[in-house]
């Protein structure tokens, strides 16, 4: 089959590789019919993750279809309604592996399944305990041939298969497969009370949903940062955010004059760990990163932490994977914050927003730019890691 | 004289601790997540025969005792007389706090005579000996929680 590698920073290819085949008996190997690249494969094309090896197989947004079944998937899962699995069936796949049966998935935080990275003891080492295996994104979490391909295998298949209804477009339900549910999350996890305003730094595609989620979950005003305009434009026409662009005003100022001298309510930072920075600190962040004396910029997260009024919320998708500077800790205590975060609990989501698209109640293809064949994969991470050609989300067609 | 090398590893297990006993109990089902074991062989209620991988292909082999054995609480085991290597272990298991799975604990020792086997012994566990016993319970619990052990040994990717 064809499948896109990762063959060193900046560099993806399109590779002839062997089909995926049933490993473990609640394998199950889809066909895939459409994948889209994520803000999270940047950090991976951009070469920040040393973890990677050439020849790693990229994605983690992918559906398709069934067309084998390993002998021990299990019948009934609740979340598919308890309707059996059958090859043949139309499904999206979460990003988050998990096995459906340790302490973390009966709680619903599935992102931090006990069984399902077989790398665990690596992320221990500098973690403490390892989060869930993913699809498609380094050794770290697993080393998972991801589903940026025309087949993928598919671990837990009973407790990792999400069937989708007829009637709904690849396009409508591929974004269930992360960013919908992890601007969703991150909206929770702000923490909404009737008439607050929450300002979400980074208008990609999970700021975009971030947006639409804060308002779905009560909010009275959203506020969006980002500097590219359009990007800033749709989180204004589609999301009805008011904007604020980052090199034009000095931010922290602008969301206080907006809010009254109070700052918002809840802060989300969903820009990660390659924010990018401005004037003095931004060279400084970038000199310790060369250098190696930090691994992240959290940029965003400092300007977060200071704008955010007293006893606020911060919400962190973004994601992070090392260290970082120079973290406003005083601030954080002294203004008494609540930080929550983490990979997105797919699982927990995935069916109530399913519902919701059937609903009408949003139509999450509106986030698509471009659409590509699979082969041209190394143009469309190009297109994308560099906002070219108004680029804002890319789907692959195998 | 060598050094004795002594690991312990504790893991959660979200099982009961009857369950978790009984499967352990049965040494022939130790190579199913020890990497290192090629076979057990159960012989009487007390005497077992173990076969361990070894470095260049070979093999090394011993017969071991169950030395204590509580009822969903511990089983313990030694090498008898005469075994290439020395060792012992024990494995323990204590209901987590309010009902969330059993405690596990597994200790091993090992005795390494001077000389070739020695050196083998300190091989066949690399330098982390505490990784491999970790790596081993792990699979053990990946096992009893979810049937199967997770890997991605054998999956496609784009160079070898
Ligand atoms: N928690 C999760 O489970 C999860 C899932 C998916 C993605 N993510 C993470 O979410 C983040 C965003 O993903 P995406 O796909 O939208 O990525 P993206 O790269 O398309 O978007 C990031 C946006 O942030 C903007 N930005 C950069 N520096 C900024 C600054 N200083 N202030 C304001 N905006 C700034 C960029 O212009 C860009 O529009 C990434 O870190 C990604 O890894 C997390
Ligand atoms: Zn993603
Ligand atoms: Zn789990």
């Amino acid at each position: 089959m064809k499948a896109v590698c990762w063959e060193g920073a900046n560099k993806v290819e399109v590779k002839t590789v062997p089909d995926p085949k049933i490993i473990n008996p609640r394998d199950a190997i889809i066909k895939i019919t459409s994948t889209a690249i994520c803000g999270s494969d940047l950090h991976l094309y951009d070469g920040f993750n040393p973890t990677m090896k050439p020849g790693d197989i990229l994605g983690h947004e992918f559906m398709g279809e069934i067309v084998e079944l390993g002998s021990g998937v299990k019948d009934g899962n609740p979340r598919n309604n308890g309707e059996p699995l059958a090859v043949g069936d139309r499904v999206v796949v979460p990003f988050t592996i998990a096995c459906g049966s340790c302490f973390f998935c009966n709680r619903t935080l599935w992102s931090l399944c006990d069984n399902s990275n077989p790398n665990a003891w690596m992320v221990e080492k500098v973690m403490g305990h390892s989060p869930a295996g993913l699809f498609g994104y380094s050794h770290l979490t697993g080393g998972y041939a991801g589903g940026q391909a025309e087949y993928a295998r598919v671990p837990f298949a009973d407790t990792g298969l999400f069937k989708i209804p007829d009637g709904l477009t690849d396009e409508q339900v591929l974004f269930l497969t992360d960013i919908f549910p992890t601007g969703y999350m991150a909206a929770e996890n702000c923490d909404i009370q009737p008439g607050d305003t929450v300002a979400i730094w980074g208008c990609g595609p999970v700021g975009q949903f971030a947006i639409r989620s804060a308002y779905m979950l009560g909010a009275d005003r959203v506020i969006a940062i980002d500097r590219v305009p359009e990007r800033l434009q749709m989180a204004k026409e589609q999301g009805k955010a008011e904007i604020l662009n980052y090199e034009e005003v000095d931010v922290g100022e602008a969301l206080k004059e907006m809010t009254g001298g109070r700052g918002p309510d809840s802060v989300m930072d969903a820009v990660g760990m390659e924010a990018h920075g401005m004037g003095l600190e931004g060279m400084y962040d970038k000199v310790m990163q060369a250098a190696r004396l930090e691994t992240d910029r959290p940029n965003v997260l400092r300007q977060a932490i200071v704008a955010c009024r007293k006893g606020g919320t911060v919400s962190v998708p973004g994601v992070y994977t090392g260290f970082i500077d120079k973290m406003p800790m005083g601030a954080f205590m002294n203004k008494g914050l609540t930080m929550k975060t983490g990979q997105t609990h797919l699982h927990r989501y995935l069916r109530p927003l399913l519902e919701r698209v059937q609903n009408g109640d949003i139509d999450p293809s509106f986030v698509i730019t471009h659409r590509l064949p699979l082969d041209a994969a190394p143009e469309a991470y190009e297109i994308f890691k560099h906002k070219k050609d108004n680029c804002i989300k890319v789907v692959l067609k195998p | 004289m060598n050094q004795p090398i002594k690991v312990e590893k504790t893991m959660t297990i979200n099982k009961p601790a009857a369950e978790l006993y009984r499967f352990w109990h049965n040494f022939e089902n130790l190579p199913h997540f020890m990497k290192h074991l090629k076979s057990v062989k159960v012989q009487d209620a007390k005497r077992s025969h173990w076969v361990a991988s070894a470095p260049l292909d070979g093999s090394i082999e011993w017969d071991a005792d169950i030395t204590e054995d509580r009822e969903n609480e511990l089983i313990a085991w030694k090498s008898v007389a005469g075994a290439d290597v020395d060792n012992a272990g024990f494995i323990q298991f204590k209901p987590a706090p309010n009902n969330n799975g059993t405690e596990v604990k597994v200790v091993t020792e090992y005795n390494p005579p001077a000389g070739v086997i020695g050196a083998a012994i300190a091989k066949l566990f690399g330098e982390a000996p505490e990784q491999q016993i970790g790596d081993d319970l792990r699979r053990f619990k990946m096992l009893m929680e979810t049937g199967e052990v997770a890997t991605t040994e054998g999956q496609s990717r784009g160079s070898k």
